[in-house]
């Protein structure tokens, strides 16, 4: 005879998780048995996961068990299962990044992030679909397939981290792990109607962490709740000596802030620049609409100008490319991975250019060459050079409006999830995805996507944006706390929950 | 770095430059992928062209988005990895080294 | 295909400009940015680890001892240190590289704009040059290629490469001068001068070992001529110049190539090319069919390297005695003057000249030895002295026979060739080849009177007075003794028995 909880075992948030297995009503196994059993029931038509750990993840659980048993000190998130991007480094499991270049490939080392995973006994279920290294906002750039959205099946998840965020919209985990280099967490969790947060740059350790822009790029949080994702994020977040641009001071209590979820008194600004033209009305609709919310909690919100934001996404398209162009460069066939065309007479060069051409998509092929020809002598001043300077004016765009404001807020996506399909060969229309979440990744701070509404026109979830300076990853847990609280009161329940059955 | 004076937009650019591009990247293009990566990256390269309008010559370019300077760590030993978990994936192996094909243009 | 033309022609109608570019391996415990050890010589890839791999995620961190290493090499050559800088990546593909970029630096080198004095040895004295120091740089070296299957083991013609990721990651200091004009007919002196005031000062600051051999210091020779009065020619680049002795070579074996070349109404091509030590000579590498453009841009994942005042202030103040300053003391204390001193340097014995005084040795005699003997063997074995297989302890031992009388100076010699063939310590070979001074009057006195029977007019002329002639008897016992014989001891018995004296 089961218990509520137990027949919704997949249904509660992490939190609920965590206290339920801590107190014993619940185990470790069975929580993530069940979450097996649910990606095995879902998973071929959501295809979230390209790899289930199924036996590393269950002996994890076992081991949570038996320290719970023995009566071991426990994490916060103790027991409590995680979908991991493919992107991060596991030792001994398949990481292929959605490329084929990878296939097959099992690292010999954990990147820091799993590590502490690990060590917060948090059972890993598997890895998640991704567009190939990261790059793109549907999830339709894998190697191995798209992963669908489980709001409507037709549509895209977002990306580059739709498989994550799938994966808890799906209810196939309540927590996971993305990357944002320039919307890849958030503009997933506003197409699919979960959280996802991008830390402050240098807030979690990018050792592990397979580069596609080492400027630009972040591991973050993804859960269906604000206090969830705060769990994950004090989790793993914090300095790492094996990363020289990790922050070596003390992080921000997000988990406090999100258990506080107090906007009173706070300064919101909303960036003019990050609405009109190219945003959806329904998702403007239901932008303002939480903008009164928040202002109905206490806050003040102002109308700021950030006036480069709309030089970001070119100067990200610039940059970019240009340092993957050299950070894939390793992929050549001659260490690990994919190799092609070593028929014993073929010289290297051939065997490197065959290699990467049958490895590599080409949305992965445009933005090497584009980096290239970015970098290249006589092109750096104007591109790569220019881009830079681009980026200072950001910064200096964020500092003049943090100035004036605790937190900007803007739409996360200028659009809904679109369908499979539609903005795949047209790369600019697929680049317009990121022109709200850009411009955060460029100056290096953080920002929060959570869900406010479905759009009227689709029914398909609309996230709001919330940005906040560096180091002060804290704020957006304030807010989003206090908005999803409000959203939970009007609603009676958290948007997540309307998502079709599968 | 010499100064470049500031347009709009770089002269279109050509299959030929992509054919370059591919070699520098070590990309074995088929014919008609030229054509088509010229045709889009042209029309990229427009759209962010438009980065030179904004930023004048005196703004300092940002390399590094976090501020810090001088972390280094301590010369000390370590052990890393094995020699099989270093060679476990690699594609060809002879004598305990990464075997690969033979080299063409000696690099200096 | 023009030929070479000798060197006295070469430099009586051109002018040489040279440059330098210098690569020492740091001596650091770990490598540039990860832990792996550098001990030198370990079965292949057991130094390796997912950053030095250059695995995908993995990320440096910058080696402490590294960049102060390169702070300390570049005062010593009296660089301005920067305030700020980065590193950067150098991108291209090459299998000995993991990562197909190199972190180096750029345009944000560590160290510029210094100098280093080296002397050289002329007929008219000694005469110094000031090599000017364009930068000093930190960067990553590569991994080690073999190459299978060819007839030579050389690249060309190889079936296949075999890597070895173990060096890859050992810290490198890049070390380039300005060009260096002026020198002419010295150019291959001051060439081999600068590399060996170079590894001195290395081995005094103690960041390297600095053995040419292994490859921890490395030179790269730039060389062009032009007609007095006109600009610069095209440079060569001479790669694979592995002694002090060699680097002169190459310079010489160059200036005599493009002077024929440029003598014949050619023009020299830019190229790297390599020198081989077997003929002295270089050989045009393989072109490449297209150029390369590195692509440079700061390194992300490493933040800037900004060394406060104070710190390269400290770092000033705690360098070792500059080498110039230690060879004035040095000749101060030994005695000796500029010109002896230059000698020993070029040489490359003065450190063996300081060992073997500090073993016991006279300073006299442990120069003569290492300047003399020592350096001529090396020259005719093509090794350096350091090379050869003689000890302090050997010298002393050898000088000790000699003061007792059991070794004249030739025997010497005969024991050090034996000693460096390996046939073993001065007392074994002396021993084995019954080397010693014969000093049993007896069979002197047989010698003796067997010479004098050979040369019974000389025995006359000595009898008569005619002290002088006696040279002549010693000479043919010195013979017949092999030399075994101490000469003055022989002169002296034999005047006993002609009852002559020295009058």
């Amino acid at each position: 005879m089961s218990t509520p909880l137990e027949r919704d075992l997949i249904r509660q948030s992490a939190a609920t998780l965590a206290t339920a297995i801590a107190e014993g009503e619940l185990s470790a196994r069975e929580v993530t048995q069940a979450h097996l059993d649910r990606i095995w029931e879902v998973d071929d038509r959501v295809h979230a996961f390209l790899h289930v750990d199924a036996e590393g993840a269950l002996a994890t659980a076992d081991a949570v068990d038996a320290g719970r048993a023995a009566g071991d000190p426990l994490g916060p998130l103790a027991g409590v299962p995680l979908a991991l991007k493919d992107i991060l480094a596991m030792k001994g499991v398949p990481t292929t990044c959605g490329s084929r270049i990878l296939e097959g490939w099992r690292p010999p080392y954990d990147a820091t992030v799993v590590e502490r995973l690990r060590a917060a006994g948090i059972p890993i279920l598997g890895k998640t679909n991704m567009d190939e290294f990261a790059m793109g906002s549907s999830t339709e750039h894998s190697a191995y397939g798209p992963t669908r959205n489980p709001w409507d099946l037709d549509r895209i998840p977002g990306g580059s981290g739709g498989g994550s965020a799938a994966a808890i919209a799906a209810f196939e985990a309540p927590l996971a792990i993305g990357t944002d280099t320039g919307g890849s967490i958030r503009q997933p969790a506003a197409v699919t109607g979960t959280v996802g947060v991008k830390p402050t740059y240098g807030g979690v350790s990018r050792y592990g962490l397979v580069a596609l822009a080492s400027s630009l790029d972040q591991a973050g949080p993804c859960a269906r709740t604000v206090m969830d994702t705060a769990l994950l994020h004090a989790a793993i977040g914090g300095y790492d000596p094996r990363d020289s641009t990790s922050i070596p001071d003390a992080m921000p209590d997000v988990v406090a802030a999100a258990a506080r979820a107090d906007v009173r008194g706070m300064r919101i600004g909303l960036v003019r620049e990050l609405s009109g033209e190219g945003y959806q009305a329904g998702v403007e609709q239901r932008f303002r609409e939480a903008v009164e919310i928040l202002e109905h909690l206490g806050a003040e919100v102002v109308e700021v100008s950030c006036p480069h934001f709309e030089y970001a996404l070119g100067a990200y398209y610039l940059i970019l490319p240009s340092e993957c162009s050299s950070n894939l460069a390793r992929f050549d066939g001659m260490r690990y991975g994919l190799r092609v065309g070593d028929d014993g007479n073929a010289s290297v060069e051939d065997v490197m250019s065959l290699t990467r051409e049958a490895g590599f998509g080409p949305e992965v092929k445009r933005r090497v060459m584009l980096g290239t020809y970015a970098l290249s002598s006589g092109y750096y001043d104007a591109y790569y050079g220019q881009a830079q300077k681009v980026r200072t004016l950001i910064q200096r765009d964020f500092d003049a409006a943090f100035a004036q404001c605790d937190v900007l807020i803007s739409p996360t996506a200028p659009t809904t999830a679109f369908r499979i399909g539609e903005k795949v060969d047209d790369p600019l229309a697929m680049y317009l995805n990121d022109v709200a979440t850009i411009p955060v990744n460029m100056a290096g701070n953080c920002a929060m996507s959570l869900p406010v509404g479905l759009a009227p026109e689709d029914s398909l979830p609309v996230g709001l944006q919330v940005m906040a300076p560096p180091m002060a990853d804290d704020r957006l847990y304030l807010v989003g706390g206090a908005l999803e609280g409000a959203l939970l009161d009007r609603w009676g329940h958290l948007l997540i929950e309307e998502v079709p059955s599968l | 770095m010499t100064p470049v004076p500031r347009l709009a937009r770089m002269s279109a650019i050509t299959r030929a430059e992509v054919a370059h591009l591919a070699r520098l990247a070590r990309l074995d293009l088929a014919e008609d992928e030229l054509d088509h990566y010229a045709e889009q990256l042209d029309v990229i390269l427009t759209s962010v062209a438009r980065v030179s309008e904004v930023a004048a010559d005196d703004i300092p370019p940002t390399s590094h988005p976090v501020p810090l300077v001088n972390v280094t760590r301590p010369d000390v030993a370590r052990p890393g990895l094995s020699r099989d978990e270093a060679l476990a994936a690699a594609p060809a192996v002879e004598d305990d080294r990464f075997r690969v094909p033979r080299i063409l243009e000696e690099q200096e | 295909m023009s030929a070479p033309i000798p060197f006295a022609d070469a430099i009586a109608e051109f002018e040489p400009v040279i440059g330098m570019e210098v690569h020492v391996e740091l001596g650091t415990e770990s490598k540039i940015f990860c832990g792996c050890p550098t001990g030198f010589g370990a079965p292949p890839n057991t130094q390796v680890c997912p950053v030095c791999l250059g695995l995908p995620g993995s990320m440096p961190v910058m080696n402490a001892m590294a960049i102060e290493s390169t702070i300390r090499i570049g005062l010593a050559l009296n660089c301005s240190i920067a305030e700020w800088c980065r590193m950067a990546r150098k991108n291209y593909f090459y299998p000995d590289m993991p990562k197909d970029y190199q972190v180096s630096q750029y345009d944000e080198p560590l160290c510029v704009d210094g100098y280093l004095d080296v002397t050289v040895p002329t007929d008219d004295g000694p005469m110094v040059v000031r090599v000017g120091i364009e930068r000093v740089h930190l960067e990553e070296d590569t991994g080690k290629l073999t190459h299978a299957g060819g007839a030579t083991g050389r690249i060309h013609g190889a079936d296949y490469s075999l890597v070895d990721y173990n060096r890859a990651g050992i810290p490198l200091v890049e070390i380039v001068t300005k060009p260096v004009t002026g020198t002419g007919a010295l150019a291959p002196e001051v060439a081999r001068a600068y590399v060996t005031e170079l590894r001195d000062i290395m081995r005094g600051l103690g960041v390297s070992d600095v053995k040419m051999e292994e490859g921890s210091l490395r030179c790269d020779a730039n060389v062009s001529l032009n007609l007095p009065g006109d600009e610069w020619g095209t440079r060569s680049e001479t790669k694979n110049v592995n002694s002090l002795r060699s680097v002169e070579r190459a310079v010489r074996s160059e200036i005599e190539r493009q002077a024929g070349v440029l003598s014949s109404g050619g023009r020299v091509v830019q190229e790297t090319r390599h020198f081989h030590e077997d003929t002295g000579t270089t050989t045009p590498g393989r072109s490449k069919e297209h150029a390369e453009d590195y692509r440079y841009f700061p390194e992300p994942d490493l933040v800037p390297i900004a060394p406060s005042r104070e710190w390269v202030e400290e770092l000033r103040a705690s360098l070792p005695e500059q080498p110039s300053v230690r060879r004035g003391r040095l000749a101060e204390q030994w005695g000796v003057g500029e010109f002896e001193m230059a000698t020993l340097v070029n040489a490359g014995v003065l450190d063996l000249v300081v060992e073997t005084v500090a073993a016991g040795v006279a300073p006299d005699a442990a120069r003569k030895w290492w300047a003399g003997e020592f350096t001529r063997i090396a020259n005719e074995s093509g090794v350096e002295p350091s090379a050869l297989a003689v000890t302090p302890a050997d010298i002393g031992r050898v000088e000790e026979l000699i003061a007792s009388g059991a070794l004249n100076d030739k025997l010497a010699r005969q024991v050090f060739e034996a000693v460096i063939a390996g046939e073993g310590t001065p007392d074994e070979v002396v021993a084995a080849r019954g080397l010693a001074v014969v000093s049993d009057d007896g069979a002197l006195l047989a010698a003796i009177d067997e010479a004098l029977a050979a040369q019974p007019d000389v025995a006359e002329k000595i009898r008569g007075g005619k002290v002088q002639a006696a040279g002549a008897i010693v000479g043919a016992v010195m013979k017949s003794t092999r030399g075994q014989a101490d000469a003055a001891k022989v002169r002296e018995l034999l005047l006993e028995r002609l009852g002559v004296s020295e009058g």
